[in-house]
């Protein structure tokens, strides 16, 4: 009798577990089963990271790969390498029920064949913000709400820096150098996405791919009228045969980011707003120094 | 002592030094040294140790077995103490390999598509073996060493172009790529291992039964034709273990640099023994060479863990800088 009874609340507990369990699809081959709500996450992206901790999920992170540096909050949790070289024996050793890894990190399958969960998510777009947002609700059984109101906000707050653009803002032409090889951000990549939607010219059509890399010629025929660069690019810059020429750099029409804004405005996540905040700014300084020039 | 005990007795020693480090390897962990028998209790603790750092350490020790190998056959076969694994283009085959494949599937974009079962390993080692054959139609076969030494070499300058050129077109491949080429064998898997082993034990098979091909070859080719050596038949066997051996270590580990061009050397420096006791001493101390560097790669920087390729070229490279600047002071 007690043996029955006993059998009939394992099978109930199990029902109510497969009632619970849902399948996430991630940007890998087969949809990942979860069971129950994730609580020792790792996550090997600094955007999927940032994602978290916007979903107010921050305190459930238990490792993160060494890129990851926003929040401040999260600074004493153990690194576990990079995507290129993530450490799997670390990873292991810290018993997450689920893994968070870009399309791109290597050795997913090797973590996947030693029993862990690893939900795969590249965020590359605007579009691909919102999508992740939404999959890693779901994924940590989150309500909907939460991920529609953070997507919310960070829409209010694009919407906030495009009108805070001047008239003259508007009318300008962008060259935003990714690394001085020279890389740039073309239209279709997600800084030009941003670019787009404030209405400003961006030089690199979308046609090249998102981050072309760019003959320097190029750009002094372009003639952009602002300039925006990583700080790596700012010695290299002014020192490119013919870019002296380049009204932008003759009239200091240029945005150099420090290294930690740079992160803000490259990664496709939750701070996509304050990206485009350093970018509207930018843009309207370079429009204020340009008629300061004409007067 | 009659020279093939002398080897023998390398042989034992060597092994017993490949099994050592192996042993080393799964007491060396993400956080240094971490001896796993005190916490044997532990599950995770035990799923670190036999699923992740057994494999690795023998996968290393493997990987570097099949390039010693390689690297051993190659110097023979082409009379060339500069020979090494890669002479043939399978490197940069590998490379362009793992290129087309991040390039088609890398990023968000999936499919399943056979290709895609085929996985990174697959199309490196695929990419390792068409370079190869390609070189080979380049050279119209295997008969004429010095053809074969430069079509290796075009084919390589060429398949590096194109792999450039791709990661030009698509930058987003860069990074994974610099990856494959440092090398690693943090995703060594035990179906991995047993991958690698087969190969190296057909290789070494084969590599003996041609053994005495290459001791005539040392004394010239055409020699070697009128002791009456199937010199046809070795050259396509040995060319065949050389690209297999090659292929297989790199899909696996990435490109490990110096240790087939290395361990030949080191056992030369040890004994003069045929080439049948040669390769199988060259495959187990590159073995050893290749387990001493991951675990050192391991623990040196814990928790930062060094790729393995960049200690081999630092270690490899000290070596034969070592050894030319002892030759020259030699010769003087």
């Amino acid at each position: 009798m007690r043996d029955a009874l006993r059998g009939l609340v394992l099978l109930v507990c199990g029902l109510v577990l497969q009632a619970h369990a849902l399948t996430v699809q991630g940007d890998g081959p087969q949809k990942v089963e979860i069971v129950q709500a994730p609580q020792r996450i790792v996550s090997l992206l600094p955007s999927l990271t940032e994602t978290v901790c916007a979903l107010g999920a921050c305190q459930r992170l238990v490792g993160l790969d060494r890129y990851s540096n926003w929040p401040e909050s999260l600074k004493a949790l153990p690194r576990v390498g990079g995507g290129l070289d993530p450490n799997i024996e670390s990873i292991v050793a810290l018993k997450p029920d689920l893994v968070l890894a870009a399309g791109s990190t290597r050795g997913v399958e090797r973590l996947e064949a030693l029993g862990l969960k690893v939900l795969r998510l590249e965020p590359r777009t605007h579009a691909d913000v919102q999508r992740v947002l939404r999959t890693v609700a779901q994924a940590l059984f989150l309500p909907e709400a939460d991920s529609e109101r953070v997507w919310r906000e960070i829409q209010a707050g694009v919407q906030a820096a495009v009108q805070s653009l001047s008239p003259q803002a508007r009318q300008q032409k962008v060259y935003f150098e990714v690394s001085p090889t020279p890389y740039g951000a073309s239209a279709s990549s997600f800084i030009g996405e941003t670019l787009t939607r404030m209405g400003v010219g961006n030089i690199l059509s979308a046609s090249l791919g998102p981050f072309p890399q760019v003959n320097p010629e190029f750009v002094v025929r372009a003639q952009p009228d602002v300039i925006m660069a990583g700080d790596s690019s700012r010695a290299s810059m002014v020192q490119r045969p013919g870019w002296a020429a380049l009204r932008a750099i003759q009239a200091q029409r240029m945005c150099v980011f420090q290294p930690g804004d740079a992160d803000m405005l490259v990664r496709a996540g939750p701070r996509m707003a304050e990206g485009a905040r350093l970018m509207a700014e930018c843009l309207n300084r370079a429009a204020g120094a340009s008629q300061g020039a004409g007067r | 002592m009659n020279p093939s005990a002398h080897a023998l007795r390398w042989t034992w020693l060597l092994m017993g030094l490949g099994v050592a480090t192996v042993m080393l390897g799964t007491a060396a962990g993400s956080q240094g040294w971490q001896a796993w028998w005190l916490s044997a209790g532990d599950a995770v603790a035990q799923q670190i140790v036999f699923d992740i750092r057994l494999p690795r350490s023998l996968g290393a020790w493997l990987g570097g077995c099949l390039l010693g190998l390689a690297g051993a056959v190659a110097q023979g076969l082409f009379r060339n103490p500069l020979a090494d694994p890669y002479l043939l283009g399978s490197a940069s085959g590998a490379s362009l390999g793992v290129g087309s494949y991040l390039s088609v599937f890398g990023g968000s974009a999936w499919t399943t598509t056979w290709w895609m079962g085929l996985g990174l390993t697959g199309s490196a080692f695929v990419g390792a073996v068409l370079a190869v054959l390609l070189t080979l139609l380049l050279a119209r076969g295997v008969q004429q060493t010095l053809r074969l030494l430069l079509a290796g070499v075009v084919v390589g300058v060429v398949l590096g172009a194109v792999t450039s050129m791709m990661s030009l077109l698509q930058p987003q491949v860069l990074q994974a790529m610099q990856g494959f080429m440092l090398g690693s064998t943090a995703f060594v898997s035990w179906s991995a291992c047993v991958t690698m082993a087969l190969v190296l034990a057909v290789g070494l098979v084969l590599a003996w039964l041609f053994a005495r091909v290459l001791d005539a070859l040392t004394l010239g080719e055409a020699t070697a034709q009128s002791l009456g050596m199937p010199l046809r038949w070795a050259r396509m066997v040995l060319v065949g273990v050389i690209s297999l051996a090659t292929g297989a270590a790199v899909s696996h580990i990435g490109l490990v640099a110096f240790v087939g061009l290395a361990a030949p050397h080191l056992v030369r420096t040890l004994l003069r023994s045929t080439h049948a006791w040669h390769v199988c001493l060259s495959a187990l101390m590159g073995g050893a060479l290749l387990a001493l560097a991951d675990v050192m790669a391991r623990v040196l920087f814990a928790p930062q863990e060094l790729p393995v390729g960049v200690l081999t070229a630092v270690l490899g490279g000290a070596y034969l800088l070592w050894r030319v600047y002892r030759g020259s002071g030699g010769a003087r």
